[in-house]
């Protein structure tokens, strides 16, 4: 197993403000990450920096395996704006191809067809010529992650991506993301579902006051994780 | 009133008046959706206060072409609106707020103070509604107007997967690898060369409805970005060409009359929309 991302000393924040220091942490190719925290603990900055749309104030995020910056899959949280875009499934799916086409002004035909290969895994192709606004969240989660698997076939970051989903589509989601990842592709997930990160995730990200980064059988035993993960357990009981 | 159509589309200044309404209205119409989603309109509103400062200024320092005079200082302001729309420290909307009615209030003063003109009021009109200015068109200014439209809707065709991904999730887009700035940056000067063109036909006080309700009534009907780009371009021209024709049958100010029609067809669209939602309902 290599390497496919390495952060090395990170310090986050925006000006003159240090959200996360000090951050060391590692992603194997294939593994399946879950970075979990306390609202305000600095989840969501970590994240745009893994990006690149925030400059680390200090530190280096290296990636591995001939991964190129635009090679990432990003599954963002959504926005306002596109709750009201008036754009078709296929047309959102394909603009994932974006960052292959590069300079190009218009898409060819590969990457045509790579947006229906996922269109198809996420299985959205029936949906293709419906307008994106008048899906079901769930549905509009599938479009999204369909245009992140245009964008890279190896890495995918998700922001929350079960936030606003009722719990059988969550369950479902959750499965969906398993199965992309025992395809193989690298899974980093924003997460406050600590009870879902522990149950599927193969790693741990922790971050706030405390830190911690381990395997999920490592987090189980700390404290961080009794503290975190029995009260919400002995909620759903 | 055929014959009377037939006789007038046989003047020159006419002639002018329709090729130069068609290629701004489909100029226009191009960059709406983009404006009204990603909340630039009031960029756009902005814009076209600063554009009428411009003009008063050329028009008091008896600039022989306005145009060359007020295209680069749109150029320049839509730049600086777009970079304090992004500061989140100064208020975005406060500071657009108090330089497009700095620029009025200013450009009216300046007029007031050094204009020579004998109809002081009937300029600054012509200049906020358009009226008359579209039939006095020499064949240099169409010349002018037609080269930069075609410009526009070159840049459009060009980048239209790009201003689309930027515009449906700049987060993405900016993470797979694509210059988000740099496109907000070319929206923002496309918007300005388009309200310097469109100040000649509606005036600067209603070129937003110009870029505006042909996206908005595009919207109320069609799925796809494809689909209301296409339409929004379409609707615009169609309503123009009507517009400018009425108003010279009956004697009407260009601009208003134009977008008189676009509010027409606006209300017809939400209309259809109803009842397009009853029916599959």
């Amino acid at each position: 197993m290599m390497a496919q991302l390495i952060c090395s000393g990170l310090k986050l924040g925006y000006e003159g403000h240090i959200v996360l220091s000090g951050l060391d942490f590692s992603v194997d190719a294939g593994s399946y990450l879950c970075i979990v925290g306390e609202n305000g603990s600095g989840k969501s900055t970590l994240m745009k920096t893994i990006l690149g749309l925030l400059k680390p104030v200090g530190g280096k995020i290296i990636w591995g395996e001939g991964l190129r910056e635009n090679e990432i899959g990003y599954l963002p949280q959504q926005t306002v704006v596109q709750k009201d875009f008036p754009a078709s499934v296929r047309e959102i799916v394909l603009s994932g191809c974006q960052g292959r086409a590069g300079g190009r002004p218009f898409y060819n035909k590969d990457e045509k067809e790579l947006a229906r290969q996922n269109m198809e895994r996420m299985g959205i192709t029936p949906l293709s010529r419906r307008c994106y606004r008048e899906l079901s969240g769930g549905q509009q989660q599938r479009v999204l992650l369909a245009r992140a698997l245009c964008a890279t076939r190896k890495i995918l970051l998700m922001d929350e991506p079960v936030s606003g989903l009722d719990p059988k589509v969550t369950a479902e989601m959750y499965d969906m993301i398993r199965r992309l990842n025992q395809e193989g592709v690298t899974i980093i997930m924003v997460s406050h579902d600590i009870a879902a990160a522990v149950r599927y995730a193969s790693h741990i990200l922790h971050v706030g006051d405390e830190f911690f980064f381990g395997t999920s059988e490592e987090y189980r035993k700390t404290s961080l994780a009794e503290r975190f993960l029995l009260p919400k357990e002995g909620e759903q009981a | 009133m055929m014959e009377q159509l037939r006789i007038y589309l046989n003047f020159p200044p006419v002639q002018y008046a329709l090729i130069v309404g068609v290629l701004i209205a489909l100029c226009s119409s191009l960059l709406g959706v983009t404006l009204v989603l990603k909340r630039f309109s009031f960029i756009g509103d902005g814009l076209s206060h600063v554009a009428f400062g411009a003009m008063a200024i050329a028009g008091v320092l008896h600039l022989s072409d306005d145009m060359l005079f007020v295209l680069p200082v749109t150029v320049l302001s839509a730049v600086l609106l777009l970079r304090t729309g992004q500061n989140t420290k100064i208020k975005g909307d406060a500071a657009i707020a108090m330089i497009s009615v700095g620029a009025l209030a200013v450009g009216y003063l300046l007029l007031s103070l050094f204009s020579t003109s004998a109809n002081l009021s009937g300029d600054v009109c012509t200049t906020l509604f358009g009226s008359v200015s579209i039939l006095t068109l020499t064949q240099a200014e169409v010349w002018l107007c037609a080269g930069l439209s075609v410009v526009v809707v070159l840049i459009f065709i060009l980048f239209y997967n790009k201003i689309f991904a930027v515009t449906f999730d700049e987060d993405f887009a900016r993470a797979s690898g694509i210059k988000a700035e740099a496109y907000n940056l070319l929206i923002a000067v496309v918007i300005a060369v388009i309200i310097v063109l469109a100040m000649n036909l509606v005036g600067s006080l209603l070129i937003s409805a110009l870029i505006i309700f042909p996206a908005m009534s595009a919207m109320r009907l069609f799925r796809s970005f494809r689909g209301v780009t296409v339409c929004s371009a379409v609707l615009s021209v169609i309503c123009s060409l009507l517009g400018i024709l009425i108003s010279i049958l009956w004697g009407t100010p260009v601009g208003s009359t134009i977008v008189a029609v676009d509010i027409g067809a606006f209300l017809i669209f939400c209309l259809i929309a109803k009842v397009q939602g009853g029916i599959t309902k």
